[in-house]
């Protein structure tokens, strides 16, 4: 079981409020994100969670038992830490056993369990050398075995991927999405990448100054983002964002809509000129700048032929842009 | 990158910082040289002490009959050690305190811990010579252990500071939500992962005690008197037989400087007193 | 990572270390400042009455407390200036490639693992001595008289062996921060067309400057209470030539055992060096972010 509920969870530092007060309830065998910007409050979230900080005020319940004055030990709790956080003195073997050892596990019983989360892992050969003597890779998996292990109520991983190369990071997303499936256990993950978010989560959590600003599957928050900044957050590259005249005729104090929903017609309502125009292969972005609008992000095939200083008409899909009042909120 | 340097280079700079060490290390070398004389021989001329004399090791037993070198330097390794390792005890748990949960006084705590040894040890001598003398404690090893221990104790508490900051905080982290409560997390994580620093300080910590002259030699008369306090008996009328006074000098510092020569990585980083990187 | 349960072990494994720190200052402390104010001398037993300031009065009226405060001055002050410069110009030549860095470097940290009774005795009777040292040897040798190092330079004399002692130390500690200093930032100089002498001044010496603090701190607080080195070999003559604050409290109270002058003495001591503590510590809480 690992249901984990924050009610009106609050933390301060002095006179910094970095969490303002926030109400979550994570159900058992969720693979829950926390996504945001650096500095909004994510990684103490999860530290909350994890009892490594004391809440100013609020109640963390897990399984239904207040957990907010228990102290990490007693949480039942796994966290994979961004520098992974190996015990540089002991060997893979011990690292990964030293959750049962602190538990007063039988030495026998102690080495079932490494084998089989070495197993799992792909450790096997490993065990005996030093986490010194690992690539980033495997120092990852050792510290993901020493949280598997415990059989925690939930593992907090705490931007895990951040220290990856850029492939190394796609292998290891989809090893431990495939680690959830097959354990099940509940997963809290932060980062501060919308792209790891959106490919992992069931549930995505959008934090901003220490708000939630949206709770929603990856697909919701895409599709309905109730603000400007979890639209602007979501999606790659950022949605394009138009104010004036062009959202007035919208009934709209600000429009949105993605570069993906742009497409490049013979005749459209918009006439403008590319500046930047990156080929990636799959895709064409173009920086248009757009006459009487701005600049905006287009996403076009991939092997189109345009160039900087061509001109091109653009056509929107109505049914796709965002509509935003003056705070900012979605207008349905 | 390290530039290729001629080996023409490198020999005048050996040849000038050689001569410097030399001239450092004489004084050493030639007690050294002088402990190994008759008395006749070490007062000659210096080139006919090193040409025209011969060999002899009578200097260390005459010097043992008379004063007793080992029971001074069971004292002194009594008293460094110990001291040394009591302080450790108090300070590894202050010193993770002050790196792994910072509050806003722990620089001035820390600040206020080194003051402490800048207050001059003639400023207290009196009430602790009293207190010792109405207490029995003068003369004795647990007093003076216990009183190097306390003026050892901002250093050793100063170094470990310094060393255990570098370990990560997100290493003991872990640890705590692997289970392990704060004894354990003292003992099978920090402490293991504190290794070199603690050997440097323990090193150094040994040094400055077993070469500490104040206390040693203002608290201790005959029981207690580590080395500081016997070859400072040699100071007078013997201070002029120079072999036994040379056999005596190398007999006091030798446990020091073989124990630097063999630990010489270590020792280094601990002379620095953990605050230069 | 504090919590509230870290912050309260983090108060208890601290505390016996304030504690016993607490207790080594003030218990002996308030004692020294209690027995300043009695006429207290341990070879005329009975009653110790209160007298006062009195006591403060011949200490710091005796013509040797002023000889002493300006002995200690210069002891300190020139034992440090000859270990910093010293220090920089072995630091800077040990930093450069050479055979068997090691062994020399072990060779030039060796003073400082000699206890200072030892040092103290070999400078005086193998080098110092007029007649049998070698400096008295080679002085003859050459036609020149002697120097009397005691008689005659007392004071410099002590500073000499005091500065041998500690010239390794900031030389480590100078060679180690020199060492660390990356060797890009000089190359970039050297492209910038720096030459070595803009070099040393404008990255090495700032580069330093952190070394140096430390340097200097640590032995200020070794260096105003040296005592041994003065006790086996001037006995703080002739006169009161070499006599410094520390050892002069020393004289009072233990050879003369008048605890009333001693400690107002010590009291004295400790006021000066609050000064020179509070004064070294501005100097480095802006250089040292401990």
């Amino acid at each position: 079981m690992g249901q984990i509920t924050l009610s009106q969870v609050r933390k301060s530092f002095g006179e910094v409020h970095v969490i303002p007060g926030v109400d979550l309830t994570i159900e058992d065998g969720e693979f829950v994100v926390f996504v945001g910007p650096s500095g909004c409050g994510k990684s103490t979230l999860l530290r909350l969670i994890a009892g490594l900080e004391d809440t100013t005020s609020g109640i963390i319940a897990i399984d239904g038992k207040d957990a907010t004055a228990l102290p990490p030990a007693k949480r039942g709790l796994a966290m994979v830490f961004q520098s992974y956080a190996l015990y540089p003195h002991m060997s893979v073997r011990k690292n990964i056993a030293f959750p049962l050892k602190m538990a007063g596990m039988s030495e026998s019983e102690q080495a079932t369990r490494v084998e089989r989360a070495a197993k799992v892992l792909n450790l096997t050969s490993y065990l005996d050398r030093r986490p010194g003597q690992l690539s980033g890779g495997q120092r990852q998996r050792v510290a993901i075995g020493r949280a598997i292990v415990r059989e925690p109520a939930a593992f907090l991983f705490d931007e895990p991927l951040s220290n990856l190369d850029a492939a190394l990071r796609v292998g290891m997303r989809q090893e431990i999405t495939e680690l959830h499936q097959s354990l099940k256990t509940t997963m809290v993950y932060v980062t501060h990448d919308q792209v790891e978010a959106m490919t992992m989560a069931d549930k995505i959590v959008v934090l901003n100054a220490g708000r939630i600003e949206q709770v929603g599957s990856p697909l919701e928050l895409y599709r309905a983002p109730v603000n400007q900044f979890v639209a602007g957050f979501i999606g790659s590259p950022k949605m394009n964002f138009i104010e004036g005249a062009e959202a007035k005729k919208h009934g709209a104090s600000t429009i949105g809509i993605r570069p993906e929903h742009i497409e490049i017609v013979e005749d459209g309502p918009w006439t403008g000129t590319v500046g930047l125009a990156e080929h990636l292969g799959s895709d064409t972005f173009l920086r248009v700048t757009v006459d009487g609008i701005g600049t905006l992000t287009v996403r076009a095939n991939g092997e189109i032929d345009r160039h900087r200083n061509d001109r091109i008409t653009l056509a929107p899909q109505t049914d796709k842009i965002h509509r935003f009042d003056k705070d900012g909120r979605s207008m349905k | 990158m390290a530039r290729a340097v001629s080996n023409k280079t490198k020999t005048i700079n050996t040849v000038i910082a050689g001569t410097l060490g030399v001239l450092m290390f004489f004084p050493i070398l030639w007690i050294i040289i002088l402990s190994f004389k008759t008395e006749e021989d070490a007062v000659r001329a210096p080139l006919e002490v090193l040409f025209q004399s011969g060999w002899t090791t009578d200097n260390f037993s005459t010097v043992q009959a008379r004063s007793d070198y080992f029971r001074h330097f069971s004292n002194s390794v009594i008293i460094s050690l110990g001291s040394t390792l009591l302080g450790l005890v108090v300070a590894i748990p202050a010193a993770w305190s002050m790196a792994f949960v910072p509050a806003r006084r722990t620089k001035d705590v820390l600040m206020w811990m080194l003051s402490t040894k800048m207050m001059p040890p003639v400023g207290v001598l009196v009430p602790i010579y009293l207190i010792f003398r109405d207490t029995g404690l003068l003369d004795s090893r647990v007093g003076l252990t216990v009183v190097l221990m306390l003026i050892n104790l901002p250093i050793i508490i100063w170094m470990l500071y310094t060393y255990f900051r570098e370990i990560p905080g997100e290493i003991l982290e872990a640890a705590r939500m692997d289970g392990a409560g704060l004894k354990e997390e003292i003992l099978y994580v920090l402490t293991p992962m504190a290794v070199p620093g603690i050997a440097s300080t323990i090193l150094l910590n040994i040094i400055l005690a077993w070469n500490e002259a104040f206390w040693t030699l203002n608290l201790t008369a005959a029981n207690a008197a580590p080395l500081t306090a016997f070859i400072a008996s040699y100071s007078s009328p013997e201070g002029l037989f120079y072999a036994k006074l040379s056999a005596a000098s190398i007999m006091a510092i030798a446990p020091i400087l073989i124990m630097g020569w063999f630990s010489q990585k270590q020792l280094v980083r601990g002379l620095t007193f953990g605050a230069v990187k | 990572m504090a919590t509230k349960a870290s912050r309260a072990a983090a108060r208890m494994m601290i505390s016996p270390a304030v504690i016993l720190l607490f207790a080594w200052m003030i218990v002996p402390l308030g004692m020294t400042l209690y027995f300043s104010v009695l006429r207290y001398n341990l070879l005329t037993p009975g009653a110790n009455p209160f007298v006062g300031w009195e006591n403060y009065y011949w200490f710091l009226t005796d013509p040797s407390f002023s000889a002493a405060m300006v002995n200690t001055l210069v002891l300190v002050g020139g034992v440090l200036l000859i270990t910093v410069i010293g220090g920089i110009l072995f630091a800077l030549l040990l930093d450069r490639p050479m055979f068997g860095q090691g062994v020399i470097r072990i060779m030039v940290i060796a003073p400082f693992f000699v206890m200072p009774t030892v040092s103290a005795l070999v400078w005086k009777n193998m080098f110092m001595n007029p007649v049998n040292g070698i400096f008295g040897r080679i002085a003859t040798g050459l036609g020149f008289q002697p120097v009397d190092f005691f008689g005659q330079i007392p004071l410099a004399s002590i500073i000499i062996i005091v500065a041998w002692q500690w010239l390794p130390f900031a030389t480590l500690i100078l060679l180690t921060a020199l060492q660390s200093l990356d060797q890009e930032q000089l190359e970039a100089a050297e492209m910038d067309g720096a030459n070595w002498t803009s070099r040393f001044w404008y990255i090495m010496l700032p580069h330093l400057a952190r070394a140096i603090t430390v340097v200097i701190l640590i032995q200020t607080i070794f260096l105003l209470s040296v005592f041994a080195e003065i006790l086996v070999t001037t006995n703080g003559g002739p006169g009161t030539a070499s006599t410094t604050v520390t050892y002069l409290v020393y004289v009072s109270s233990l050879l003369q055992y008048d605890v009333g002058i001693g400690s107002a003495g010590g009291v004295v001591a400790v006021i000066l060096a609050n000064i020179v503590a509070i004064f070294l510590m501005r100097m480095i809480g802006k250089n040292l972010d401990a």
